[in-house]
């Protein structure tokens, strides 16, 4: 494993700060309606995004859920352009068609944006079935809440990837929450690494607050996955600090529980971890937000300047020939 | 000009598709080993190998959402599901996924991906294994349905429904493995949004697809006989639906009726009968007429169950009725 150093150190933190301070400007733009729909935000997580996405190729597949603002930054997609995508904007990166849940960018090898719970696992099978078919060498990895492993198409889908013996790695955020149902009102059996185990994979369970232990654990996984070819399992122990999305009064879970959780916020673990290894000053992070606040801002402006699209265009792409659609 | 029967020529269809692109395989339960569950694919494995033509588990969800995600992924995949009520386990992933990808990514994710299913009643399969949902899927942009109605579309619709950058749904007729038919021994090209006559007349148009092709061809038969000269109209293509070649028959017959082996309530018999009424109600002499399946479960028992499906007695009476103009006769809203 390739050992923190200070620079890689300095790199997960702007990347959790990026997420962070993106997230809360979500919510600011959308209390200003900027944004609308649904709105879910992955503040208190973005250590499980930080820590994986270095461990990927440019060439490797990523399958998000509609809680997938993060993965998206920090796969590279351009700021303004996931902006421009809540805003509806035309140089959204999908257009504008798809809003907050549905953030593709094929180019980046970043197939959404999928917002039916489980939805999006066959299709990491199906993109890594590909990739074997083809002889590339990619692997994908797979994002999910688990809420998705009560749902029929995660069993269906570890199954068919550990059977054909597929590259994908399956990425469990686990923050305890499927909407408002708390994980040991939803499964008889709570133990999710374990679960996955039983389908012949290996399973590692991290503390997905740590975005070392993230880091760490997603390298050799990754390794694992691009080295046998086959499927392994991740089950990141997370927390969600906000409500479930923008329409959400938490009347489900006490607020003692999430100050509890907020005491191990993920930019403060490593904060202080950077700051007792004199890698930092202890107001690394104001100066860290300072960095990505402008980098937001200009995401934000560029958002605003973007036009909305024709709606003379409303049918392109509907199929790959407009014309396709034969007046239907 | 060769002599096939539905099942040799989708066979034929999918081995010269198999054999002219390496990014085509079939998936799908028991297509492998077993040969398929109505022996379409029997014998692809033993040329194509393990890799191409994968047996999969019972995971409608999982295997057609792989199929998407290879046809994102580069591949051609065709996805074999047993039967149309088993698609309904798949629904998720070929309505929130497949026929939205494209669309609510810009353009950025095609999915060209084949998806072959069985259906139908008419084979005393009873009430999980018999229904038609084709008019159900061409409810939904994003996806094109299709239906072969003759053998030779049996063995020509696969190859432009694989050449299509966007994912297409081959619905194909039980009933209709067995037949034998005349195929074209070279690629007629079919149109895969095109409609076709398949028998021309002067006195009404009776327009059907699939399974029930057959059926109003002999019914025209009995009609002829009675100086009544039907015109047939194969739809082949349920989204798009054709509306010129519908709307050029009628305005030519003055007198349509629609047979669907779907039931009648909500269905694509309304969505024809409705385009016509649109589009050139001018040009009618009597209501647009009716036959479809009665509004039951499909009964196992083979007189139950044919006397449900839509038959040539019924079109033949419908026709009669339309022709004469009779609207109490044409409202029954029992008709088959």
């Amino acid at each position: 494993m390739t050992r923190p150093t200070a620079e890689t150190r300095a790199e997960a933190l702007r990347a959790m700060v990026l997420v962070r301070r993106f997230e809360e400007r979500c919510a600011q733009l959308y209390q200003e309606t900027k944004i609308h729909g649904f709105l879910h935000l992955y503040v208190g997580e973005e250590a499980v995004a930080a820590g994986t996405m270095p461990a990927l190729d440019p060439a490797d597949n990523v399958v998000g859920t509609y809680r997938e603002h993060g993965h998206a930054l920090l796969r590279g997609v351009p700021a303004g352009a996931v902006m421009a995508e809540m805003f509806g904007r035309v140089d959204g990166c999908s257009g504008g068609r798809g809003g907050s849940m549905h953030l593709f960018d094929t180019a980046r090898h970043f197939y959404g944006g999928n917002a039916i719970v489980g939805g999006g696992l066959p299709l990491a099978v199906g993109l890594a079935l590909a990739d074997r078919m083809k002889d590339r060498p990619a692997i994908t990895a797979c994002f999910f809440g688990e809420g998705a492993v009560a749902e029929g198409e995660f069993h269906e889908s570890m199954n068919l990837a550990a059977l054909w013996n597929l590259p994908v790695l399956f990425c469990c955020e686990n923050n305890l929450y499927a909407m408002g149902t708390a994980l040991d009102r939803s499964e008889a059996n709570t133990d999710l690494s374990l679960r996955a185990a039983s389908y012949g994979m290996p399973a590692w369970p991290v503390d997905g607050m740590d975005v070392e232990a993230v880091a760490a654990t997603a390298e050799r996984a990754v390794a694992y996955v691009r080295n046998s070819g086959g499927p392994a399992f991740l089950e990141f122990r997370t927390y969600r600090f906000r409500a479930h999305s923008m329409y959400d009064p938490e009347l489900y879970r006490d607020k003692s529980e999430v100050a509890t959780w907020r005491g191990r916020d993920p930019i403060d673990l490593l904060v202080e971890r950077m700051v007792e290894a004199g890698q930092a000053d202890p107001d690394v992070r104001a100066q860290v937000e300072a960095e990505v606040d402008a980098e937001i801002d200009a995401a934000v402006e560029f958002a605003e300047a973007s036009p909305l699209e024709d709606p003379d265009e409303l049918l392109t792409h509907v199929y790959a020939d407009v014309s396709a659609d034969g007046g239907t | 000009m060769s002599t096939m029967t539905g099942r040799t020529a989708m066979r034929a269809a999918m081995q010269a598709a198999l054999q002219a692109d390496e990014r085509v395989f079939l998936m799908g339960e028991d297509v492998g080993r077993y040969g398929g569950c109505f022996a379409v694919s029997t014998g692809l494995l033993d040329e194509f190998g393990p890799d191409r033509i994968r047996d999969t588990p019972l995971s409608e969800s999982a295997f057609v959402g792989a199929g998407i995600g290879a046809a994102m992924g580069g591949m051609r995949p065709i996805v074999e599901i047993m039967t149309a009520n088993f698609s309904l386990l798949a629904l998720d992933q070929i309505v929130n996924n497949a026929a939205t990808l494209r669309h609510m990514s810009a353009g950025q994710c095609g999915v060209p991906l084949v998806i072959r299913t069985t259906t139908g009643g008419g084979r005393q399969l009873a009430a999980q294994h018999s229904h038609s949902f084709d008019g159900w899927y061409a409810h939904i942009p994003g996806i094109k349905v299709v239906a072969p109605g003759t053998i030779a579309d049996f063995r020509w619709m696969l190859g432009p429904a694989l050449a299509d950058p966007d994912p297409v749904i081959v619905f194909e007729h039980g009933g209709l493995y067995g037949v034998e038919g005349d195929v074209p021994d070279t690629d007629p090209e079919v149109p895969l949004d095109r409609a076709v006559v398949r028998r021309p007349g002067t006195d009404l148009t009776i327009i059907t697809f699939g399974g029930t092709l057959p059926t109003c061809l002999s019914a025209a038969e009995t009609l002829a006989t009675d100086g009544i000269d039907a015109e047939v109209i194969d739809l082949r293509s349920l989204r798009p639906l054709d509306d010129a070649t519908i709307m050029d028959s009628v305005a030519r017959t003055h007198r349509a009726i629609v047979v669907d082996e779907g039931w009648r309530s909500v269905g694509l018999s309304g969505e024809v009968s409705a385009r016509i009424v649109e589009q050139v109600f001018y040009e009618l002499d009597a209501p647009v007429g009716r036959v479809a399946t009665a509004e039951v479960p499909l009964p196992y028992p083979r007189h139950l169950e044919q006397a449900a499906l839509p038959s040539v007695d019924g079109v033949v009476e419908a026709a009669r009725a339309a022709v004469q103009g009779d609207v109490a006769r044409m409202a029954i809203p029992g008709r088959r």
